[in-house]
């Protein structure tokens, strides 16, 4: 039963990602008094789109092709590793927070040779600006998930993770998870090309960031790399959400069944709380300009870094309380 | 609740290499120096005496309220607003910032001091005083240099605080004396600099030589 149930998690990732998107457009709309697209919109452009041909163009070879379809496996076998509610993960092993960032690289590595291999100059500067943003956003991640997981019981397992924090954690070392909280934040916001860093919307080359290197994908390809950007803000929202709002009420409620289906029912509120939160942080910013996003990761990977620090202090702290109290003993 | 205090200084001192805005680098430092100002009674587990609580009124006055002052009068009568382009640039500077912390943390693992409630304050404080020593080094206005100065008085305070607690009241208000009076100095010779020569780029003085 359990063991059946775990796969629950990636089942619902795998169904209600493009909602996000979804949630977010219609804060988005709200904001500027518009009615919106329904929040269905994302699911009716993919399956237009699955419907579709594909163009191909003559300079291109096959890595033009290969790129969406690794992206989105890579998202997707991501996904089977990222715990939702109070599930382990179905993928769940020691050191997978290392793999995912390299699962999340591997598919902007193929986003951004797909880019490079129409020979645009447009996709290039974009598959340029890409790769730089996110060289100074995975320290913030790697660093930021090291020090959670130095002091949520020291597993290196992104179940371990999400098993060892507690609301009581935040109690003990509040400092530490908040710190990791606004690093992984603009993480998020910086991967899922949301605004602070990149645009969304716009149409101008010169500003897109994510946008500019799809110009020529079309057809299934454009559908795989928008459901594919819809999984990548999921499971970067759930490791979030599994931060946040850690919800365990396996002790309250003794039934394991609704336990599970209580906790998934939160997380998921969280995720939709989430997705509303930046359509609000969308609607009330600016976007930050171009030169001055890489202090923007820098400085998330500067807080990561101190939180790392801290993280590792404890250990210290005791063995200096302990040569005092020796001390004392001494004395007496 | 000291740990809280020395995350928000390193904190504030990556913000301040981050920005070139001066107005903003004022209010900053002036927010640094008004938590600093609480370390003096946090730091004693066993409360704290009418020394403290003087030390404490002081450095409020002076870096929360004496300090912002004069240095947006100087900014005022000199007319600069940001720092166009620094020797580093910001996305360096920080990094270097980084790098400094890191390094701190790395001294502060072998100087084992005794007394200290916080593991993190030797870090917090030579991280402090690098920042302020690179932001005197790398910034080009006369202005943000002795932003640069405060900050790295910041960081000797933290240091003083926490290891002499014993020094007498009359040493420490006398170093916050100096620090006032050359902090006011310094805003007079802005204003003179910026009338004399209408900016206060620093590297441009050099041509003074020849």
């Amino acid at each position: 039963m359990k063991h059946g149930f775990r796969y629950l998690d990636p089942l619902l990732g795998l169904i209600l990602a493009p909602m996000l998107l979804g949630i977010i457009n219609r804060v988005k709309s709200w904001f500027g008094g518009r009615q919106g697209p329904p929040l269905m919109q994302v699911y009716f452009d993919i399956a237009k789109l699955l419907r579709k041909g594909a163009v191909y163009s003559e300079t291109t070879s096959w890595l033009f092709r290969a790129g969406p379809i690794v992206s989105l496996a890579a998202m997707m076998t991501a996904l089977f590793m990222v715990p939702f509610g109070n599930l382990q993960a179905p993928l769940s092993f020691s050191g997978d927070l290392i793999l995912l960032a390299y699962l999340l690289a591997l598919a902007r590595f193929f986003t951004v040779l797909a880019a490079l291999d129409t020979g645009s100059a447009f996709e290039g500067m974009g598959a340029s600006r890409e790769v730089q943003f996110s060289a100074l956003a995975e320290p913030a991640l790697i660093l930021g998930l090291a020090a959670v997981a130095r002091i949520s019981g020291g597993t290196l397992s992104l179940s371990g993770i999400h098993h060892g924090v507690t609301f009581s954690l935040w109690f003990q070392s509040g400092l530490i998870l908040s710190l990791v909280t606004a690093a992984l934040s603009v993480v998020f916001l910086c991967e899922n090309s949301r605004i602070p860093v990149d645009d969304p919307n716009t149409h101008l080359e010169l500003t897109m960031i994510h946008e500019v290197m799809v110009l020529d994908h079309n057809g299934p390809d454009l559908a795989f790399i928008t459901y594919g950007a819809a999984l990548k803000m999921w499971l970067l929202g759930a490791l979030l959400v599994s931060l946040v709002l850690p919800a365990h009420t396996h002790d309250l409620i003794p039934i394991d069944f609704i336990s599970t289906l209580v906790d998934t029912a939160i997380a998921l509120c969280g995720m939709f709380l989430l997705a509303i939160l930046t359509g609000i942080v969308e609607s009330r910013m600016a976007r930050v300009k171009m030169n001055r996003v890489p202090q923007l990761l820098i400085g998330a990977s500067a807080i990561a870094a101190l939180a790392l620090a801290l993280a590792v202090q404890p250990v210290k702290e005791k063995n200096g309380n302990r040569t005092h109290e020796t001390q004392v003993t001494y004395r007496n | 609740m000291t740990n809280i205090i020395l995350v928000f200084l390193v904190l504030t001192n990556l913000m301040l290499l981050g920005t070139g805005r001066i107005s903003a680098s004022i209010r900053i430092v002036a927010a640094q120096g008004v938590a600093l100002s609480l370390l003096p009674l946090l730091i004693h587990a066993h409360g704290f005496g009418v020394r403290a609580v003087l030390l404490a009124a002081a450095t409020v006055g002076l870096k929360g309220y004496l300090f912002p002052r004069l240095l947006n009068k100087a900014q005022r009568q000199a007319s600069v607003r940001y720092e166009p382009a620094p020797f580093l640039s910001f996305s360096t500077s920080l990094m270097l910032g980084v790098a400094s912390v890191g390094v701190a943390m790395w001294i502060g693992e072998s100087l084992k001091l005794p007394e200290i409630e916080s593991p993190l304050i030797v870090p917090a404080a030579l991280s402090t005083i690098f920042i302020g020593l690179l932001l005197i080094v790398a910034r080009k206005k006369a202005l943000s240099q002795v932003l640069g100065y405060v900050v790295l008085e910041n960081g000797i305070y933290v240091f003083g605080v926490v290891l002499a607690q014993n020094e007498p009241l009359l040493v420490e208000l006398g170093i916050l004396l100096d620090v006032f009076v050359a902090v006011f100095l310094m805003g007079i010779a802005i204003f003179h600099i910026s009338r004399e020569f209408d900016h206060i780029d620093v590297d441009q003085m050099t041509t003074l030589k020849h």
